[in-house]
């Protein structure tokens, strides 16, 4: 038998009705980096909580360092080594950086008295490895990146010798994800064990030295990175071939059907974050707006979803005009919206699958009649939905929030297509959830445009907006800074328009 | 509906609400405990509370006069909690209500008892809702916290009292800080004499029906839910958040403007400087016991009633002080709230 750090054999974990994990094998060799690669509801992330003490398995033995062991509870967890950044971090906003780091794991007493120390080997440790983290700033005025970075830190601080990261590059920019790979390939060089848990191919094959790959709550194979290619763990992850180009068809686009001329947004700070922006959609249209994340996105399409105050000289939409008291009706007037955060503004979590669907239209009939909610009408029209965007989901009464991240975009994305827009305003689409699910809105997206639909597309995925787009527009500090059709020779002028250049002054 | 169905929805019912009875004996145990301690008989004491509250119809009754406010303005609260409004203001609310209900009964005493006793119930639910839409309207124009406002416009309101009844309104003989009767014709029949049972008791339950309905049923509760859980996402499928919290409030506190003109027109038929023992406050709790169910609201008023009817001899006929009284009720409210984390938890660990 091969030396390893942590074995687990035959893991099995049940939530009430639904299997987790149904006897999951893995086997993690020390000083590696071994990726943990499956859709959204493979059961990744649950086998990693089993592994760091937040669950107890059902059945199954763990075998760390060549012991059995069982790990009751994160705290055991921390004094085997094992150390864990989670996908939503666990950090007080509150509190320094140094006070995060010891929480919880320092005597309380004794902490004011030694935060000198503590701050001292924290400085030390970031030297060490880098990471130009300050023990004394506030973990609020920390950027995203930072805050994975104190996370890490942590780990190290408790002298992890294995780091499990749960979907580590959903929250960051390309560029600090290329950071963070380079980072953790330093870190196992050093002799640290990292399992990375991902759904992005690429990131497989850029960093693992061996991957796992998980399905429906089961281990499927242990690959070497070397002796694999992408389009082959995508088909052991979905289970079938994977379109990895969508067909996209040649169409005429017809009229307009929304425009906006002067645009002008201001951010939650009161300083201008779309200023003087026009640009027009046409009928089967997708129009993608292309950007490094920040520059003024997120305010445009607030802005264009009516849920912020905008000035604008002329918004018009299916050849009506709009005022701004407009654009809060705007679903009324023949415009769906995919929200880039589908948590926070797509989803009421607690509810039902169901209460989601009907989240635009409960008032209206059939869904409603003299102000009842018409139950039976609600439940059948949410299985034909669930059926025809094939969601995962037992029963339409269970709560979304138990649904995987993916499954819960089909959700919104289902509501909202199905409402048969004119106009489409979709925010970052497929934001951290997996191929499978991807796959599908893109086809999806598709084909709501050859139906005949404008859609303005914005997201900070140049593959995805080369994907769905028949026109790109760049935008940069809250500016359009020109249009570019979807050729891929033309990557490099979009890449310097994303970061503020035009051709002239290049 | 087929009869698994409803057998399951009768048990998750249940479930949400036995929670706070299942805690009572051990809130007892922690009362005999301190009631041994300050040398007093628990047996006795608690026989004193049991008899006070059951020993007969009377005193059923008393028990079931007592939940009355505290259901009306547990059910109110449910719903603004439901819509994440934290309105700590039933009791300004109650007062307006009851205010509102004792001019109406005065003033308009002539009129026929068939259009007043209806009058005074509709007054006093307007005056309830509009102190408390008055909240509403601060949170929604200038961002005001409700639950600084609401606990402000409490004393707005207690004050307002305080002068109506030592001034303008004081009764002609003027000896006591109250006004004079409220027209006969304004009182709400009792339908078991000798007792003081009233209508007003079926009314708060008919109340707390309805607004189960309201909530779970209809499209109003969807969107009140909706704002409750995730304002965000309701702004996004186009629900107007402002105009819901206004709604949340003004239910809220027209319920516990209902309270205030029942306990007028039913039980003291005049008002006076402190008609509420705190009913707005005790509500709080009614409500959250439950976890904001409307239906569950009655049985954890009922519970509140007995309480209050049970300490009040406790304390006459075991001679009890009344801050062991206080602190029994005290362990009471703890122990429910701890079971009802418990519960919450367990729940979730099973889902």
């Amino acid at each position: 038998m091969k030396d390893c750090i942590v074995r687990m054999e035959n893991i099995v974990k049940s939530f009430g009705s639904v299997r987790a994990s149904r006897g999951v094998n893995l086997e993690v060799c020390p000083g590696e980096i071994h990726c943990l690669l499956g859709e959204n509801g493979a059961g990744k992330t649950v086998l990693m909580s089993i592994l760091y003490g937040l669950y107890q398995p059902d059945s199954g033995d763990i075998y760390y360092k060549n012991k059995k062991i069982t790990i009751g509870s994160p705290k055991d967890a921390i004094n085997l080594r094992i150390g864990m950044v989670h996908q939503h971090f666990m950090l007080v906003p509150t509190l320094t950086v140094a006070e995060n780091i010891v929480l919880g794991q320092y005597p309380a007493w004794k902490v004011l008295s030694d935060m000198p120390a503590i701050q001292e080997k924290i400085y030390q440790l970031s030297k060490e490895f880098d990471l130009n983290v300050h023990p004394e700033a506030l973990v609020q005025d920390l950027s995203v990146g930072e805050q994975q970075r104190v996370e890490i830190l942590k780990a190290l601080y408790h002298g992890a010798d294995l780091l499990v990261l749960d979907e580590p590059t959903a929250v960051l920019t390309p560029q600090e994800s290329e950071h963070l790979l380079s980072f953790l390939r330093e870190l196992a060089d050093k002799g640290l064990t990292i399992l990375f848990i991902t759904h992005k191919l690429e990131e497989v094959m850029q960093v693992s030295d061996r991957v796992t790959i998980l399905r429906d709550g089961k281990a499927i194979a242990t690959v070497n990175t070397s002796e694999t290619n992408p389009r082959e763990l995508a088909r052991m992850m979905v289970g079938r071939d994977v379109l990895m180009e969508l067909m996209k068809k040649e169409g005429e686009s017809g009229e307009v059907i929304f425009s906006v001329r002067n645009l002008n947004v201001k951010d939650e700070k009161g300083l201008p974050a779309v200023k003087n922006l026009s640009l027009e959609v046409r009928e089967r249209e997708v129009v993608g707006i292309a950007g490094v994340s920040g520059n003024g996105q997120t305010e445009l399409a607030l802005a264009l979803a009516g849920l912020v105050e905008s000035q604008f000289d002329e918004i018009i939409l299916n050849k009506h005009s709009l005022t701004q008291k407009d654009l809060s009706r705007l679903n009324h007037l023949g415009m769906a919206h995919i929200p880039e955060d589908r948590q926070k503004m797509g989803l009421i979590l607690p509810f039902s699958v169901s209460e989601n669907f009907i989240a635009e239209t409960y008032r209206n009939e059939p869904f409603s009649k003299k102000g009842f909610l018409q139950f039976r009408t609600i439940k059948d029209y949410s299985n034909m939905l669930v059926k025809k965007f094939s969601i995962r989901v037992g029963d339409v009464d269970e709560a979304i929030a138990n649904l995987s991240g993916g499954n819960q975009q089909k959700v919104v994305v289902a509501r909202e297509l199905d409402r048969r827009p004119k106009f489409l305003l979709v925010n970052q689409p497929t934001r951290g959830i997996d191929i499978g699910a991807t796959e599908f809105v893109r086809q999806q997206i598709l084909a709501e445009r050859d139906a005949g639909s404008a859609i303005l597309l914005i997201s900070t995925d140049l593959e995805e907006i080369f994907a769905l787009s028949d026109r790109i527009l760049v935008m940069y500090e809250g500016r359009i800074m020109g249009e570019v059709p979807p050729d891929h020779n033309r990557v490099e002028e979009i890449g310097l328009m994303m970061a503020g250049k035009t051709e002239a002054t290049a | 509906m087929d009869w698994a169905n409803l057998r399951t929805r009768l048990t998750k019912m249940l479930r949400s609400v036995w929670s706070p009875f299942a805690a009572i004996p051990i809130a007892l145990l922690l009362g005999a405990l301190v009631l041994l301690a300050a040398g007093y008989n628990p047996i006795t004491a608690y026989e004193a509370m049991w008899q006070g509250a059951f020993k007969d119809r009377t005193a059923f009754t008393e028990v079931l006069i007592k939940a009355t406010p505290l259901m009306f303005i547990g059910v109110g609260l449910a719903v603004a909690f439901k819509c994440s409004i934290w309105n700590i203001g039933a009791e300004g609310q109650f007062y307006a209500g009851a205010v509102m209900a004792t001019v109406t009964g005065i003033y308009l005493g002539d009129l026929p008892r068939l259009i007043l006793i209806p009058l005074v119930l509709i007054m006093g639910t307007a005056g309830g809702a509009l102190w408390g839409m008055l909240a509403a309207y601060l949170k929604n124009r200038f961002g005001a916290s409700e639950v600084v406002t609401t606990i402000m416009l409490n004393y707005v309101a207690i004050y307002i009292t305080g002068y109506l009844v030592t001034g303008p309104m004081i009764e002609t003989k003027g000896l006591f800080p109250q006004t004079p009767k409220i027209s006969e014709a304004a009182w709400l029949p009792r339908f078991l004499p000798p007792t003081r049972l009233h209508i007003g008791f079926i009314i708060a339950v008919l109340v707390a029906v309805l607004l189960y309905i309201l909530i779970f049923k209809t499209s109003i509760g969807y969107t009140i839910r909706a704002v409750g859980i995730n304002p965000i996402a309701a702004r996004y499928a186009g629900i107007n958040v402002k105009r819901n919290i206004l709604l949340a409030m003004g239910i809220s506190g027209g319920a516990a403007g209902l309270a205030g003109a029942v306990e007028v027109s039913a039980i003291s038929y005049r008002l006076y400087q402190l008609i509420s023992p705190g009913f707005g406050f005790d509500g709080i709790a009614v409500a959250l016991l439950v976890n904001n169910n409307p239906l569950g609201v009655i049985f954890s008023s009922f519970l509140f009633g007995a309480l209050r009817s049970g300490a009040e001899v406790m304390m006459m006929t075991a001679k009890v002080p009344s801050v062991l009284v206080s602190l029994i009720q005290g362990f009471v409210i703890l122990s429910v709230v701890a079971f009802g984390v418990y519960r919450v938890t367990t729940v979730e660990k099973e889902e």
